[in-house]
C-alpha cells in the first residue's frame, strides 16, 4: 500500500496533464458529442465575428452611400446570422449535458466499486470525507473541465486569434493596439489565477477546519457539557472563523483587484481606439463602419481572453482533481479473491504461525506466531488483555486484513486461495462496536443475508434478544442508524448479534459482542447463542467469565500471540495471568463466599 | 430500481420534509428577514455609502458607450473639416476619467463589499456556533449531530454564497437593465422603444427559467443529499461492509441515487440549454431588427452612425446580466432558506436556562438530594413518578436496575441534561437552576459509555476538564487509571494525535482517558454511568482501585450492570419503573437474601462462576 490521505492539500499530489490524459477513457464514448460540441462551438466563433462585418457592411453601404437596396438583405443575414447562433449554443448545449454527466455518473460509480474492493487497511488510513471530496467535489471539477473548460480553451484561443487577425486586417495600426492589450490581461489572468488558487485553496482548508470544529461541537455535545467547557470550545471556533475571515479577506482583495483590472484593459484600449479611430476615420483611413465594427469586434474579445485565466485555473483544479482520483484508482487492493470454493464446509478453522503488522508500521507486528486449532463445531474464546491484539486475529479470518507471515485456513484451505465471496460467506462476525446504516432495520438485519426469511429474521432475533426491532415505531421497516432511531449500545449490539447469526455461518466470530448488555439480557442471549454455537464453529472475544463459559477452551494471547490453551477451570487453576484476566478478584470471591454461607 | 424501501421509514422524514417546505419560501420571510435585518443592522451607514458607490460606478460605466457615439458623431466632422482635433481629444478625456472612475469606485465596492459580507458571516457562524452550545442535550438529542453540521456548514456555506457572488451581480444588473433602458430612450425614443419591444420576452423566459430551475435546484440538492449518505456511510461501515458480502447490493443502491442524481441534474443542465440560447436568441434578434429599423433610419438621416454604434454596444450590455439576474435566484432562495433554519434554530430557547440571578457555590462539598422529583420524556410516560433521595457529602451510591429503570435519567437531572417536571434537585441546598452552568459543571462531571475524543493530542483531551494541569497531573491521573504504560506505548506518548474520533485506541483504551479527563477535573460529584462496560476485567479492576482513592472525599452516582463496580459503593439503591425499591449498605441488601439485589448479585456471581 503506497497511498496515503494528504494531510496537507496546500502540497497535494503532482498534478499533471498526464493524470486528466489517463482518465480519457471516460471521454471515448461520448466522441460523438465532443465532435458536435466542438463543431458547433467552432461555428459559433465564425457567426459571432460574422455579425459585426455584417454591421460594418450595413453602415458602410446603406448609410453612407445613401443605398437603401442592401438594407433588408443585410439585415436579413443579420437575423439569420443570430438565430443560428442561437441554434448552434442550443445544441451544444444539449449534447453536452448527456455527455458530461454520464462520464461523471460513470467515474463516480467506478470509484465507488473500485472503494468498496480496497481492503481495511486503506481504509484505516483515510477519513470518509476525504473519499467523498473525491466522489463529489473532484468529479464535478473534471466534468467542468470536460465539458467547458477543454473546449473554450481551444476555442477561445481561436477566437482570440481570428479576431485579432480580422481587425489587423482591417486597419492595423488599431489591430496593433488590440493586440497589445491582450497581452496584459492574458499575463494578468494567468498570475492572478496562481495567487487565487492558493487563497482559495488556504479558504477551502480554513473551512474544512471549521467544519471540524463544528462537528466536534456537535457530536462531543454532552462531553463538552458535562466539563463546563462550551466557553473553551466556542472560542477556539471563533479564533478559527476569525481567520477564515482574515484569508477570505485576502480572497476578496485580490479578486477586487483583478476584476477591476480586467475591466480597466479593455476600457483603456477603447480610448485609444477611439482616438486613434476617429482620427482615421476623419483623415479617411478608415470608414465609419469599419470603426463601429472594430469596436463591437474589439469588445466581443474581452470574455474569451479575460477567461483564459479562469479556464487555466479550472485546467489545473480539474488536473489535481484527476490526480486524487488516479490515487484512489492507482491503489491496487493488495487482497485479491482465490479461486477455490469448499463444497461441503465443516468448519475447520486453523491458524497457522499467523504474524501480523499494520501496513504503516511493519516493524512492530501486532501478532507474532499465533497457531490455534479449532475443529468443526467447536466454540473457542479468545481471552487477553486491552490491546492485546485479539480484535485483529477475529479479523484476519475473513481477510479484513492479511496475515503478513503464516496462515489461516479453513477445512485445510488457506482463506487466500478461497473465492473471497464465498470466505466471507463461510464467516461472519458480530463486531463489538456494531455499524448500523441508517437503513431499515430489516434491511441491516439481512446484510450478510439478503433472501432471510421472516421466520429466519424471527429466529435470529430471539436469539439475540433483539426482539425490541419488532416494536419499533415502523417495527423492521424503522429507520435506524444516524440517520434514523436512535439505539442504545445494548441494542445496537444485539442487532449486530442478530444480524451475524441470520447469516448461518460456518465459522461465527464473536467480538466481545455482549459488552453492553445487562446481566439478565446477557444471561438470556448466551443461553440462545449456546444452541448456535453447539452446531457452528465460533471464535469468541471474551472479558467476562460467562462469556467464556460458551465456549469449549480458551486461548489466552498475551503480547500478540497464544500462550495457553485450555479449558477455563484448567487455566483459572494453572495460569497466573489468565487468574489475573478473568477471575473476579479477592474480594469478590469473598462476598462470594460471604453470600453462600 | 428505483425501489427506496431499504431506507425504512423515520420521524425524521417530517422535519425534513419540513424544511423542505421553507426551502420553497422565496422571500426573506418572518424569522431570515428579522435575521437578516438584525445582522445589517450595525452596517447602515456603510451600506448607505455602499449604494452611492455603485451608483457612481454604473452611471461610470453605463456613459462609455455614449461617449464613443459622441466620439464618433461630433469628434469625426471637425476632424474632417478643418483637421480640429480638439473636440475628439474632450471626449476622449472624458471617456478616461469615466473609466478611471468607475474602477475606482468597482475596487472599493467590491472590498467594502466583502467586508461587510465576512463580518456578517462571521457574526452568523459566532451566533450559531454558541447558540448551540447552549441548546440543552434534550435538543441535540432530537435534533442529531448531522444537522448541526449541516447548519454551521452548507446553510452557512448558502449564505456566504449570496453575500459573495450574488449580491453583487444582482445590484450590478439590475442597474444595467434599467440604466441601458433609459439611454436607449434618450438616444432614440422610436428605435429605443423597438429595441425594449424585447422586453416582455425576456420577461417572459427568464420568470420560467427562474421557477423551473428553483424546482429542480432542489430535487438536485436532494438527490445529492442521498448520495453523499450513502457513500459516506458505506465508507465508514466498510468492516461491515466487506464482512458480510454487502458490496454488490451496496452497489445496486450506488447506481440507483448515482442514477437519480444524475437525471435531476440532466434536467438543470437542460433548462440552461434551452435558457441560455433562448436569451441569446432575444438578443441577436433584437441587435438584427435595431440593425435593420436603425439602417433604415440612418439611411434617412434620422439616426446618427454614433447613435447606431451605441446602440450595439448597449444591447450587447444589455443582455449579458440575464443569466446572472436568474442565477441569483437560486442562490437567494437557497440563502433565504438557510437564513430560515438559523433563524429557526437561534430562536430556540435552551430547555435548562441559565438562571437570572445566578447563586455561586464555592468549593461544593457534593451533598445532592432530590425533592419530589417527576420526569417524563414523553408526556403521559413518567420515568421518575416522584423520586426522593438524598446523597450525602463524600458517599458513594451505586445505581441498579433493568434497563428503563430511570438510573441514566437521573444521572442526567443531577448533571441538568434535563430539568426536571417537577421537585427539585438540591446541591449543597442551592436547586440546580440557581447555578450557573459552568459553576455546576465544576461541581458535577459525568463520564458516560460514549467518550468521545477531540481531535488533538491524548494530553489535550484528558486535559479538556482542566486545561491548566501540568503534565504532572495529568501524569498522576492516567498513573492512578493504569492508563499511563499504554499511552506510553503509543508513537509519540502523551502527544500522540487521536484521529478521527478516537482512531485506533480501542474502545477500552478510549474509555480509559475518558476516567483520566474526569478525575482531572476534579469535581465535587462524580456521576459514572455504565463508563466501565468495555473496560476489560483487569482495567476495570484498575480503575476500581483507582476509584477507591479518587473517590474519597467525595459524592459519587455509580450506575453499572456489573455488579463489580458496586462493590466499592458505600451504599446501593436498586430502581424499577422510575422508584427505589431497595436502599441500603451492599452487603446489608446480600445478607437479607431475599431482595431483588440479592437476586441480582447471585446471577452476577454465577456469570463470574
Amino acid at each position: 500500500m503506497t497511498a496515503t490521505p494528504d494531510s496537507d492539500a496546500l502540497e497535494g499530489p503532482p498534478a499533471g496533464v498526464h493524470s486528466l490524459w489517463r482518465l480519457r477513457h471516460y471521454l471515448r464514448p461520448h466522441r460523438g458529442a465532443l465532435a458536435v460540441m466542438l463543431g458547433t462551438a467552432l461555428a459559433g466563433v465564425g457567426v459571432a465575428i460574422a455579425i459585426p462585418l455584417v454591421t460594418k457592411a450595413l453602415i458602410d453601404g446603406p448609410i453612407t452611400e445613401r443605398d437603401l437596396g442592401p438594407v433588408l438583405p443585410l439585415g436579413l443575414i443579420a437575423l439569420a446570422l443570430g438565430v443560428l447562433e442561437a441554434v448552434l449554443v442550443f445544441w451544444r448545449r444539449w449534447v453536452q449535458s448527456s455527455a458530461v454527466l454520464a462520464m461523471e455518473t460513470e467515474m463516480r460509480r467506478d470509484l465507488y466499486a473500485h472503494l468498496q474492493v480496497l481492503p481495511m487497511g486503506f481504509h484505516s488510513q483515510w477519513q470518509s470525507g476525504q473519499l467523498l471530496s473525491r466522489a463529489t467535489t473532484d468529479l464535478s471539477a473534471i466534468r467542468r473541465f470536460a465539458g467547458f473548460g477543454l473546449l473554450f480553451l481551444v476555442i477561445n484561443i481561436l477566437q482570440v486569434t481570428l479576431v485579432t487577425g480580422v481587425l489587423l486586417h482591417m486597419y492595423w495600426p488599431l489591430g496593433l493596439v488590440v493586440a497589445a492589450a491582450a497581452a496584459p490581461i492574458v499575463w494578468l489572468s494567468t498570475r492572478f489565477e496562481k495567487a487565487y488558487v492558493v487563497v482559495s485553496r488556504r479558504v477551502q482548508d480554513e473551512q474544512g477546519d471549521l467544519a471540524t470544529l463544528a462537528e466536534e461541537g456537535a457530536v462531543g455535545i454532552r462531553v463538552i457539557k458535562s466539563f463546563g467547557r462550551s466557553e473553551h470550545v466556542s472560542r477556539q471556533y471563533e479564533r478559527a472563523a476569525q481567520q477564515l475571515h482574515e484569508t477570505s479577506m485576502d480572497k476578496v482583495r485580490l479578486s477586487a483587484k483583478f476584476w477591476t483590472f480586467l475591466e480597466v484593459i479593455p476600457n483603456l484600449a477603447v480610448v485609444v481606439v477611439l482616438l486613434l479611430g476617429a482620427i482615421g476615420v476623419g483623415t479617411g483611413r478608415l470608414t465609419p463602419g469599419e470603426l463601429v465594427a472594430f469596436i463591437t469586434l474589439m469588445l466581443s474579445l474581452v470574455w474569451p481572453v479575460a477567461s483564459l485565466g479562469f479556464i487555466l485555473a479550472m485546467a489545473q483544479e480539474a488536473m489535481t482533481a484527476a490526480a486524487r482520483i488516479l490515487e484512489i484508482f492507482d491503489t491496487e487492493p493488495d487482497i485479491v479473491s482465490g479461486a477455490q470454493v469448499i463444497e461441503r464446509p465443516r468448519g475447520h478453522l486453523r491458524f497457522e504461525h499467523v504474524d501480523f503488522a499494520f501496513p504503516d508500521a511493519p516493524d512492530e507486528p501486532v501478532l507474532r506466531d499465533v497457531n490455534l486449532d479449532l475443529q468443526p463445531g467447536e466454540t473457542v474464546a479468545l481471552v487477553g488483555a486491552t490491546g492485546s491484539g485479539k480484535t485483529i486475529l477475529t479479523a484476519l479470518v475473513p481477510r479484513l486484513y492479511d496475515v503478513t507471515g503464516g496462515r489461516i485456513t479453513i477445512d485445510g484451505v488457506d482463506v487466500r486461495d478461497l473465492e473471497l465471496g464465498h470466505l466471507r460467506t463461510l464467516v461472519a462476525t458480530a463486531f463489538e462496536e456494531p455499524t448500523l446504516f441508517s437503513m431499515s432495520a430489516r434491511e441491516n438485519l439481512t446484510l450478510g443475508r439478503a433472501d432471510a426469511s421472516d421466520a429466519d429474521i424471527d429466529e435470529a432475533l430471539d436469539i439475540a434478544q433483539a426482539g425490541f426491532a419488532r416494536d419499533l415505531p415502523w417495527g423492521l421497516e424503522t429507520r435506524i442508524g444516524e440517520q434514523g432511531m436512535a439505539l442504545s449500545g445494548g441494542q445496537r449490539q444485539r442487532l449486530a448479534l442478530a444480524r451475524a447469526v441470520l447469516a448461518q455461518p460456518t465459522v461465527l466470530v464473536l467480538d466481545d459482542t455482549l459488552s453492553a448488555l445487562d446481566v439478565h439480557t446477557e444471561k438470556l442471549v448466551e443461553e440462545a447463542l449456546r444452541r448456535v454455537l453447539g452446531s457452528t464453529t465460533g471464535l469468541v472475544v471474551a472479558h467476562r467469565a460467562s462469556t467464556v463459559l460458551l465456549a469449549d477452551k480458551v486461548a489466552l494471547i498475551e503480547g500478540g500471540t497464544i500462550t495457553h490453551v485450555g479449558g477455563h477451570s484448567e487455566l483459572l487453576a494453572t495460569v497466573p495471568a489468565y487468574r489475573e484476566l478473568l477471575a473476579a478478584e479477592a474480594d469478590h470471591e469473598a462476598a462470594h463466599e460471604g453470600a453462600r454461607s | 430500481m428505483t425501489d427506496t424501501g431499504w431506507r425504512g421509514v423515520a420521524e425524521v422524514d417530517a422535519i425534513e420534509a419540513a424544511e423542505r417546505d421553507a426551502a420553497a419560501a422565496i422571500r426573506f420571510t418572518g424569522g431570515s428577514g428579522q435575521l437578516l435585518r438584525e445582522l445589517l443592522r450595525p452596517y447602515k451607514r456603510a451600506l448607505k455609502l455602499l449604494v452611492l458607490i455603485v451608483l457612481v460606478e454604473n452611471i461610470a460605466r453605463l456613459s462609455i458607450p455614449y461617449l464613443v457615439k459622441e466620439g464618433i458623431d461630433t469628434g469625426i466632422p471637425p476632424i474632417i473639416a478643418d483637421d480640429n482635433l480638439r473636440p475628439l481629444f474632450v471626449i476622449v478625456g472624458i471617456v478616461l476619467v469615466a473609466t478611471l472612475t468607475q474602477a475606482l469606485a468597482r475596487q472599493l465596492f467590491l472590498v467594502r463589499s466583502g467586508h461587510i459580507g465576512q463580518d456578517m458571516l462571521f457574526e452568523v457562524r459566532r451566533r450559531v456556533f454558541r447558540h448551540f452550545q447552549v441548546l440543552s442535550p434534550a435538543f441535540h438529542d432530537s435534533y442529531t449531530s448531522g444537522r448541526v453540521i449541516s447548519r454551521q456548514t452548507s446553510d452557512v456555506d448558502a449564505i456566504y454564497e449570496m453575500l459573495e457572488t450574488g449580491f453583487d451581480g444582482l445590484v450590478t444588473a439590475a442597474l444595467t437593465l434599467v440604466g441601458t433602458a433609459g439611454l436607449l430612450l434618450f438616444l432614440d425614443v422610436k428605435l429605443g422603444l423597438v429595441a425594449l419591444l424585447c422586453g416582455p420576452f425576456l420577461f417572459w423566459i427568464t420568470n420560467w427559467f427562474r421557477k423551473e430551475s428553483g424546482k429542480s435546484y432542489r430535487v438536485t440538492r436532494e438527490k445529492v443529499a442521498l448520495v453523499i449518505v450513502h457513500f459516506v456511510e458505506s465508507m465508514g461501515g466498510i468492516r461491515a461492509v466487506q464482512a458480510f458480502r454487502r458490496e454488490p447490493r451496496n452497489q445496486e443502491i450506488l447506481d440507483d441515487v448515482n442514477e437519480q442524481y444524475r437525471a435531476a441534474n440532466l434536467v438543470a443542465f437542460r433548462l440552461v440549454a434551452w435558457f441560455m440560447p433562448g436569451i441569446r436568441l432575444i438578443g441577436n434578434v433584437t441587435i438584427a431588427v435595431v440593425l435593420l429599423y436603425g439602417g433604415y433610419r440612418a439611411y434617412h438621416g434620422e439616426v446618427t452612425v454614433g447613435v447606431l454604434a451605441a446602440f450595439l454596444l448597449y444591447l450587447r450590455q444589455f443582455f449579458e446580466p440575464m443569466m446572472e439576474i436568474s442565477q441569483f435566484y437560486n442562490t437567494f432562495q437557497s440563502a433565504s432558506a438557510a437564513l430560515d433554519k438559523l433563524a429557526g434554530v437561534l430562536r430556540e430557547e435552551p430547555s435548562v436556562p441559565e438562571p437570572e440571578q445566578p447563586t455561586h457555590l464555592d468549593h461544593a462539598r457534593g451533598e445532592l438530594r432530590f425533592d419530589g422529583v417527576r420526569f417524563s420524556y414523553v408526556d403521559g410516560r413518567p420515568v421518575l413518578p416522584g423520586l426522593d433521595l438524598t446523597v450525602p457529602a463524600g458517599q458513594t451510591l451505586a445505581l441498579v436496575g433493568t434497563t428503563g429503570a430511570g438510573k441514566t435519567t437521573l444521572a442526567k437531572l443531577a448533571t441538568r441534561f434535563y430539568d426536571p417536571d417537577g421537585g427539585r434537585i438540591l446541591l449543597d441546598g442551592l436547586d440546580l437552576r440557581d447555578l450557573t452552568s459552568d459553576n455546576l459543571r465544576e461541581a458535577v462531571v459525568m463520564v458516560t459509555q460514549e467518550n468521545y475524543l477531540f481531535s488533538g493530542t491524548i494530553s489535550d483531551n484528558i486535559r479538556f476538564g482542566r486545561p491548566d494541569a501540568s503534565q504532572e497531573d495529568v501524569e498522576r491521573a492516567t498513573r492512578a487509571l493504569g492508563a499511563h504504560d499504554f499511552i506510553m506505548a503509543l508513537p509519540e506518548g502523551y502527544d500522540t494525535h487521536v484521529a478521527n474520533r478516537g482512531g485506533r485506541l480501542s474502545a477500552g483504551q478510549r474509555q480509559l482517558v475518558a476516567f483520566a479527563r474526569a478525575f482531572l477535573a476534579d469535581p465535587a460529584v462524580l456521576i459514572l454511568d455504565e463508563a466501565t462496560s468495555s473496560l476489560d476485567i483487569p482495567s476495570e479492576r484498575l480503575v476500581q482501585q483507582a476509584l477507591r482513592t479518587v473517590l474519597a472525599g467525595r459524592t459519587a452516582l455509580i450506575i453499572a450492570h456489573r455488579l463489580s463496580t458496586v462493590e466499592i459503593a458505600d451504599r446501593v439503591i436498586v430502581m424499577e419503573h422510575g422508584r427505589i425499591i431497595e436502599d441500603g449498605a451492599p452487603a446489608d441488601l446480600v445478607a437479607g437474601g431475599e431482595g431483588r439485589f440479592s437476586d441480582l448479585h447471585e446471577a452476577w456471581l454465577d456469570s463470574l462462576a
